[in-house]
């Protein structure tokens, strides 16, 4: 069993709203060092058992076919093995 | 599902002896306390149920109910589902007329609106969950209550939202404020429902307690509405939708609680809509009940499968079993209380036809949802709830619904405040000096954000999808076109809509407050030419066990039920949400009306803004100069007392009369209602509304202010052509309603010329002006009026 | 002629697009389920709007995988007209039948409200009675209509005449404050380079009637049935011709394609 963290970024240069919000939020409750903040998403996506070069191949494509838009997200992901009594 | 009756009654005598070993075991097993411990603890305390409570439990069951039986009578007896303070309240209300078709006591009430339509409508509150989360407080608000409309076979159109915030200044009211406006909007556009009018105010005394009433309209042929009845010994039970988790776990009673600083470590019993899984819910069930093999259906609300299927059996007298390892689970390990209770949201409870099961699991299948059979309806008025095939919990079914609850008439006594407020006497405040200081007070209340524009609020909101909305939000009311018979040939219905309520009136006198938010709402609808149908009423109050507060119930209920039946507008359903107090604070008594009204042509309909250079402006209606409790004295003074505006019940319904004849003659140009701010509001919104000026001419007889900014009731203030003016004032003489003419519509800024009225009755003549002339440019009002909520948003 | 409303899990502005369809243009319509494979017998399809799969991950990233997504992208390359209105726009770049993609809202509030937009172009089948530079007044109802596309997309939308729609004040100017999202250049709708696959956030089946408060959005309906009774004039006449010719063929005789 493999677990994939994955998680999906707006490019660098792509503007996020979310990231600019949030920055304005903390500034104003006193966190006046923080200077960037993006936002992003994190999935966790549990795989069958198969090996870890195909695992990664088949995550890789997940990612690029759906769990991100290549024209304004990147992705990056680990990958972790689970002993098999996670199966479910 | 089959029990074979002598399993059945063997079970039936193990769960009456809560001595025997099984059972006992069984609690064990759960981790659950067993019925002695229940008894020897008073474990029914912390569930919200009185001592006398659980002893008529007792006597109903016979025997000691067991933990899930607890749960399921704490829950179900509570407040928010048993209205157990309200009942006895409810039957004042007139609920019927030539056109109820259903009034009170199935999910919404049923108006015919003609040519075999019907429109289905109820006000639902969500104010204690918002107040925790309001994201998914509103959100799931939103969800329950537009359930409650399609369950009746009616497609949902519209959404109307009735909001109290404390002020804009706190920054945490700015988080409820803006969540709570996310939530309506996140799941309602997201259902392609569209969000067509509401209000919004703004009280200190919401500071901790914000109100979220939502009222749901849908459309229906009135040979498809359904209804929520557990009929036909042997018909299949089915759940229906999303899985059931842990969520929402005694959501019911957190609302009949008051709410202190702990109720955020509530935030568990929030929770978390799927407006997704509801869109498809609205499209399947719809084609369900269109296939015919639906008997009943009902939401899963509050006490999700406890309260859907006690209900059910309940209006049907028949009974229910059902076994609930057959319910679709999202969460391991759930205990048969938790699964009795959950109220994991967009679920229901459908009755099929026995033998066409598999027809509906088509359908609802087709739309991506689960629809499974975990039992069947029964003969014997028990609700029956097994695990496996063993009983875990076995009650009369109607004894857990507001039939069987039980009914308080507490003490009720007139607030010692009131003699304080009441002897307020504004006469005696220091008067704005000046046309300068009367024009900044105008353009205090126009910037006031109970006042000011709600665009911040209504542009999140999806107010067009279903293109249908002919008057959206800002209006008077909304305007909705109904297509359906007639369309093409001759004249287009069209329905409005309005939601309204003013709780400082009531707070100021419960009885004339309740008065006025009835003959509000209807003068609303009038102004865009619909004629008054029926009402929902939502009535939002502090903790009802405090005599003050029973007054202010009954009161205010009194004053709903005789506006009502003076202005033949029925109460067809709606919702009470009481204990709204904060460390024990109440909430300004704020019964929200709803109301429904018919346009038998929507071409001829009004709006409230100015149309046209040289239309002249009249004032329907009395002449009033009555500050009390009004915008003015609070926004300007910084006073909250005095009366409310009297009411006289007569007058008002032959200015409505009067508004709506003149509409559909085609003799008015605008019509908008005078209410918080006065005429000056009132006139300022007309023109900003049409981008165009106005110069009048204000005669008073005390104040200056009091005419000004005074809330006088049943005033209309409308523009006419100059030619149609005449034509107007012969019909008002028909309804014996004084027609007062004001001046004319142009130019580039409001104009307003005081003249004081002699002793004698004698206006002043033009130019000897008292205090002068007031003027104020577009503008400055449409600055201060239009951008004010964003303003406090943007801190 | 025929037109395809495909209907989304979700989807909420279908019966919308339906109605004008038919009862305001006068057309046929027909629903078309996502799961369907055949598109056959249709002039026009219309992604409409709504919430297709709650918008769950991203507006529009599932919905492009149904089933009938294959046949919308067969019915495109075969030079059919398809217009994708709101989520339906968003489903199209998903689909990549339309280049860019979508950020959410310049200000993270959804936004409804009437929007002015003018017509960049008449080369397409949706825009054919529209003069260039006319202003259409068009509601938007939308969380995340922020277009977005690089520079060097940017240059090739222009280049190739591929944007439909800008976003302008009433008197028709680009101005910062006529953007309601952020889009980039004030982008509110485009098409492919071939021009027959259409997207735009604003909503033009919410403005067919004037009781609504707008009656311009029936031209971008009324453009797509002109276009196709001059192609199947065209088709009669075996005439192999690019829709520009077409086009001029109809203004020179006076046709259906006059400017309004």
């Amino acid at each position: 069993m493999w677990l994939a963290r994955i998680r999906v970024m707006l490019k660098k240069g792509v503007l996020d709203p979310q990231g600019k919000a949030v920055l304005g939020a903390l500034q104003t409750q006193g966190y006046k060092r923080v200077q960037e903040v993006r936002v992003g998403k994190y999935l966790e996506v549990r795989l069958h058992s198969m090996g870890r070069i195909e695992a990664e191949a088949e995550v890789e494509e997940m990612c690029r076919r759906l769990l991100s838009n290549p024209v304004i997200e990147e992705f990056s992901f680990e990958l972790d093995e689970l002993p098999e009594s996670a199966e479910r | 599902m089959s029990v074979k009756p002598e399993a059945t009654q063997q079970r039936q005598e193990a769960i009456s002896q809560h001595q025997d070993p099984a059972r006992r075991r069984d609690a064990t097993r759960r981790r659950e306390p067993t019925s002695r411990q229940i008894r020897e603890e008073g474990l029914w305390r912390a569930m919200g149920l009185r001592d006398e409570e659980y002893r008529q439990i007792v006597e109903i069951l016979g025997r000691e109910p067991n933990y899930t039986e607890l749960g399921m009578y704490a829950v179900l007896w509570s407040e928010h589902c048993a209205y157990k303070h309200t009942r006895p309240l409810f039957k004042l209300f007139p609920t019927s007329g030539p056109r109820i078709l259903q009034g009170p006591g199935e999910n919404a009430g049923v108006v015919d609106i003609g040519d075999g339509q019907a429109v289905v409508f109820k006000v639902e509150s969500h104010n204690h969950p918002s107040a925790v989360e309001p994201y998914q407080g509103a959100a799931t608000g939103v969800g329950g209550i537009v359930r409650d409309i399609f369950t009746m076979g009616a497609r949902p159109v519209a959404v109307l939202d009735s909001l109290r915030f404390g002020s804009l200044e706190d920054p945490r009211v700015r988080y409820l404020f803006s969540g709570v406006v996310s939530g309506i909007s996140g799941y309602g556009n997201c259902l392609g429902l569209p969000t067509v009018g509401g209000e919004a105010y703004f009280d200190d005394c919401y500071a901790q307690n914000p109100l979220v009433n939502v009222m749901c309209v849908g459309l229906a042929k009135q040979d498809e509405i359904a209804l929520a009845s557990a009929k036909g010994v042997g018909n299949p039970v089915m759940v229906v939708g999303a899985t059931t988790g842990r969520d929402g776990i005694h959501g019911a009673t957190f609302a009949s609680v008051e709410l202190n600083e702990r109720s955020e470590e509530k935030r568990p019993s929030v929770q978390v809509g799927d407006p997704f899984t509801e869109k498809l819910l609205i499209e399947a069930c719809l084609e369900a009940i269109r296939s015919g093999a639906v008997v009943g259906i009902q939401d899963m609300g509050a006490a999700g499968l406890t309260s859907s299927a006690s209900e059910m059996a309940g209006r049907a007298g028949s009974g229910i079993e059902m076994d609930i390892a057959l319910v679709p689970r999202r969460e391991e390990g759930m205990t048969p209380y938790e699964m009795m209770l959950s109220e994991s949201q967009e679920r229901m409870l459908v009755v099929p036809q026995k033998g066409r099961e598999e027809e509906l699991m088509a359908i609802f299948a087709r739309w991506g949802l689960q629809a499974v059979v975990v039992g069947r309806v029964t003969d014997d008025g028990l609700l029956r709830v097994t695990e496996n095939g063993e009983v875990v919990a076995e009650v009369p079914a109607r004894s857990l619904t507001t039939d069987g609850a039980p009914v308080y008439r507490p003490e009720a006594r007139r607030p010692a405040y009131l003699d304080e407020l009441w002897a307020f006497d504004w006469r005696k405040l220091p008067e704005p000096e000046g046309p300068e200081a009367l024009g900044a007070a105008l353009l205090t209340l126009l910037a006031a954000p109970t006042i000011a524009s709600k665009e911040w609020v209504y542009r999140q909101y999806d107010y067009m999808v279903q293109t249908n909305t002919v008057a959206g939000p800002g209006s008077d009311a909304a305007v909705l076109r109904v297509r359906g018979p007639g369309n093409g040939k001759g004249a287009v219905k069209g329905i409005s809509l309005t939601i309204d309520s003013n709780g400082r009136y009531c707070y100021l006198d419960p009885f004339t407050g309740g008065r006025i938010a009835v003959a509000e709402a209807a003068r609303n609808l009038v102004c865009t030419g619909a004629e008054p149908l029926a009402v929902t009423d939502g009535l939002n109050f502090g903790n009802p066990e405090k005599p003050e507060i029973y007054w202010q119930l009954t009161r205010a209920v009194e004053g709903i039920a005789s506006a009502c039946r003076e202005l033949g507008t029925p109460v067809v359903g709606g919702n009470a949400s009481l204990y709204n107090e904060t460390n024990g604070e109440a909430i300004y008594p704020t019964p929200v009306i709803g109301m429904v009204g018919l346009l038998a042509d929507v071409e001829r309909r009004c709006t409230s803004a100015f149309g046209r250079e040289g239309d002249r402006i009249v004032l329907l209606g009395p002449v009033g100069e009555e500050l009390g409790g009004s915008e003015y004295l609070k926004q300007v003074h910084g006073i909250v007392a005095g009366r409310p505006p009297a009411l006289d019940l007569d007058m008002e319904k032959r200015v409505q009369k009067l508004c709506l004849a003149a509409i559909h003659r085609g003799l008015l140009r605008s019509a908008h209602d005078c209410a918080e701010g006065g005429l000056a509001v009132a006139l300022a919104e007309s023109c900003i509304g049409g981008n165009i000026g106005a110069t009048v001419r204000l005669p008073y007889r005390e104040r200056a202010d009091a005419a000004l900014f005074g809330e006088s009731q049943s005033r209309i203030l409308v523009s006419v052509a100059p030619e149609n003016l005449d034509e107007l004032r012969q019909l008002a003489g028909g309804y014996a309603v004084p027609v007062l003419p004001l001046g004319e519509v142009g130019g580039a800024g409001l104009r307003v010329e005081l003249a004081r009225i002699e002793p004698e009755g004698r206006i002043e003549p033009e130019g000897q002006t008292g205090p002068g002339t007031i003027y104020l440019p577009l503008e400055a009002m449409v600055q201060n009026w239009r951008e004010s909520i964003a303003r406090y948003m943007k801190k | 002629m025929k037109f395809a409303i495909v209907v989304f899990p979700g989807s909420n502005c279908d019966r919308d697009c339906f109605y004008a369809a038919r009862d305001v243009i006068g057309q046929e319509a027909e629903f078309v389920w996502h799961t369907h494979r055949d598109l056959s017998g249709f002039d026009c399809v219309i992604l409409p709007g709504g919430f297709s799969y709650g918008d769950y991950l991203r507006s529009g990233a599932i919905a492009r995988f149904a089933p009938v997504m294959t046949e919308v992208e067969r019915f495109a390359r075969a030079g059919g007209p398809v217009l994708g209105i709101c989520n339906g726009f968003q489903i199209l770049l998903e689909a990549g039948l339309l280049p860019g993609a979508m950020l959410r809202n310049r200000d993270l509030q959804f936004r409804c409200e009437e929007t002015f937009i003018r017509v960049e172009t008449s080369r397409t089948p949706f825009t054919g009675l529209c003069r260039e530079g006319q202003v259409l007044k068009v509601p938007i109802a939308h969380g995340e209509g922020n277009y977005f596309i690089d520079e060097a997309g940017l240059k090739d939308l222009e280049a190739n005449r591929q944007i439909v729609f800008r976003y302008t004040d009433a008197s028709g100017r680009v101005t910062p404050e006529s953007n309601p999202n952020g889009s980039v250049s004030n982008i509110a709708g485009i098409c492919n380079r071939q021009g027959n696959v259409v997207g735009l956030m604003p909503h033009p089946e919410r403005s067919c009637e004037g009781m609504l408060g707008s009656a311009d959005g029936r031209v971008i309906f009324e453009s797509v049935v002109a276009d196709l009774a001059g192609r199947g004039v065209a088709r009669a006449a075996n005439a192999l011709m690019d829709r520009q010719t077409i086009h001029q063929v109809e203004k020179a005789a006076g046709g259906a394609s006059g400017c309004r």
